[in-house]
């Protein structure tokens, strides 16, 4: 479902997306606001991460300065930003896998359903089977099958039920919308997948151990057109169960798609509000600049 | 014009030039087979296939097997390998994966200068340290210990097939953890990432995204390893024990192709006994490209689907 689209185009949509291959997809860089006019948010209110005062340093360098913000439960919340603002490096942040930088360290406080994830005696293993990720480049484990890609979690939690691993399996995959692509050969090498497949692959492995937040870097930033809207309308069909957290530098796919969007820049949060807000009436001139392609 | 002629007349050049360097290794290899096929040729002719079967080395009756020495090279390398893999692999992956940041170069720089031990002196070392050491300490327990397997019955001696491929197994070390430590920083961080982000402790990452991606490169490495001991001479010559006689107990004094190459070819008065040792040179030839190429197909066959990194 393409939520810029009344429900009378969305038939003809995926039509012109085949044709026009060469020309990019949407009617893009300085926007036309009417084009971007995103989806209401229909969100539920509570909240799955509470971030509080959160600062980043990677050895001297300040990369995150001091910031704070509500991320939605069951909603689609975009990070948007020019290229090294720490739009990564907060969402790395969110699940702890910013600290795989040996000089990485942070302050300020996360809290992930009341619990906080930085708390003495957490280890980030634990907060990491709460909060999943997939990133911009697919990686599935190439030794593997299709079928141990997206079991391999459940295995490392000890769970050796084979019959309930063929069932995860068969619902992951189905909720990654590539299940009738590969029923028929979940023996066969993940390699042997398409570049969009493989970060489809990717999404029904982070699903499979169930997280409660979903944290997506650029994940369809290197794939063609239509994988791409497949990636996004799966997106649009897991945030009915999911927190879905995503750092996007396609700022039509972050009006399309989140509820939210936050804007950084070199370190700060400059702006955070509802997606409708941000993309129509910015409270700061700097978010309007760069929502409508003047910088970045 | 000008420069563009004189461009492609130096690529010409260089592609010519090295395509004669390269030829030049596959001569030298041939050159080699060929000499010692050629000064092995009074044995062959004298003894034939006999050589490959008998087990007796007589200088003195000029009777001539290589039996005892090819028994010798290949127990030794094996024991070195059973000893040098896990210590080899483990400590790459400590290197690559876990050691803190400041000890890495330290340790780096402390293995490569095991690697640059003159092979006599780590003789010299066997003999008068680690021999004495085996005889009084490891050997008697080892015999208490699993004294009932049959190769860890009999005498002691201390020089002994053990002892030889103990200094084996130290002399391949560092080639096996270099080679290693280089295919296992070749595995991408993504693959890592993925699996971190899963919630995989460190263990799990380095096994379900490092050794598995990496098993093929590994293999590899383990194959140079054995290439090596193989071949490796002084330093097992000075701890074997030199006896050309097979033996179940690893215990007992072995002796290995390469050793007898050098222990004999001083000393070779007969015709016969020279073209033997020129013989024992084309079997242990044959043995290390037999068993490379063995590898080769184990490697093929046996690795399945998967990515092998450059190595």
């Amino acid at each position: 479902m393409n939520p810029t689209m009344t429900p009378g185009e969305e038939k003809t949509i995926p039509q012109t997306r085949r044709e026009s291959k060469d020309e990019s997809r949407e009617p893009v860089p300085n926007v036309q606001r009417s084009t971007l006019d995103p989806r209401p948010s229909t969100a539920s209110t509570d909240t799955a991460l509470t971030v509080r005062n959160l600062s980043v340093f990677f050895g001297d360098n300040h990369v995150l300065k001091s910031v704070s913000l509500d991320i939605a439960a069951r909603a689609v919340t975009a990070i948007i930003g020019p290229s090294g603002c720490g739009k990564s490096t907060f969402l790395r942040a969110l699940n702890r896998m910013h600290e795989l930088v040996p000089e990485a360290r942070m302050t300020g406080e996360i809290r992930l359903f009341g619990d906080d994830i930085y708390a003495p005696g957490i280890e980030p293993v634990i907060v990491r089977r709460r909060v999943g990720m997939v990133f911009q480049k697919s990686n599935p484990f190439p030794t593997m099958s299709i079928n141990d890609n997206v079991t391999v979690g459940l295995r490392l939690n000890g769970l050796r039920d084979r019959k309930l691993l063929a069932e995860r399996t068969e619902q992951s995959l189905r909720m990654a919308a590539l299940w009738d692509e590969v029923k028929d050969r979940l023996h066969a090498a993940a390699i042997s997948l398409s570049g969009g497949q493989q970060q489809r692959l990717c999404i029904a492995r982070a699903l499979a151990v169930q997280p409660e937040v979903l944290l997506m870097d650029e994940p369809a930033s290197a794939l063609d057109p239509l994988a791409t809207s497949k990636i996004e309308d799966l997106i649009l069909e897991l945030k009915k169960d999911y927190t879905i957290v995503i750092v996007t530098h396609n700022m039509q796919q972050a009006a399309r798609m989140s509820d939210f969007t936050a804007f950084f820049y070199l370190g700060d949060l400059v702006e955070f509000d509802t997606t409708r807000k941000i993309f129509t009436s910015p409270a700061k001139k700097q978010t309007e600049d760069y929502v409508t392609g003047r910088f970045g | 014009m000008q420069a563009r002629g004189g461009s492609h007349f130096g690529d010409r050049a260089f592609q010519w030039l090295t395509l004669l360097m390269a030829l030049s290794v596959f001569a030298l290899i041939v050159l080699i087979g060929y000499e010692l096929a050629d000064g092995s040729r009074l044995a062959l002719h004298k003894f034939g296939w006999h050589f490959l079967v008998s087990s007796d080395w007589d200088p003195v009756n000029e009777q001539f097997g290589a039996v005892p020495f090819i028994f010798g090279t290949l127990v030794s390398s094996l024991i070195a390998l059973i000893i040098a893999v896990p210590i080899s692999i483990a400590t790459a992956v400590y290197l690559t994966e876990l050691a803190p940041l400041w000890l890495r170069q330290p340790l780096i720089m402390f293995i490569e200068l095991l690697a640059a031990v003159p092979s006599v002196i780590l003789g010299l070392w066997g003999i008068f340290v680690m021999v004495p050491w085996l005889r009084d300490h490891l050997f008697p327990w080892l015999q208490n210990t699993l004294g009932f397997l049959p190769f860890f019955k009999g005498p002691i001696y201390g020089v002994s097939m053990l002892a030889g491929g103990i200094i084996v197994a130290i002399m391949i070390i560092p080639i096996i953890t270099s080679v290693s430590r280089e295919i296992l920083r070749s595995v991408p961080g993504l693959q890592r990432e993925a699996a971190y982000a899963l919630g995989a402790t460190r263990w799990e990452v380095t096994r379900i995204a490092v050794l598995s991606y990496a098993k093929k490169g590994l293999f590899g490495a383990v194959i140079l390893g054995l290439g090596r001991a193989l071949g490796e001479t002084m330093a097992v010559t000075m701890v074997i024990g030199n006896r050309p006689e097979i033996a179940k107990s690893l215990f007992a004094p072995g002796y290995t192709l390469a050793s007898v190459i050098a222990n004999e070819f001083t000393e070779a008065t007969t015709d016969t006994h020279l073209s033997a040792l020129f013989e024992i040179g084309l079997v242990l030839l044959g043995v290390t490209v037999l068993v490379n190429a063995l590898a080769q197909l184990l490697l093929k066959t046996f690795a399945g689907p998967g990515v092998k990194p450059q190595n």
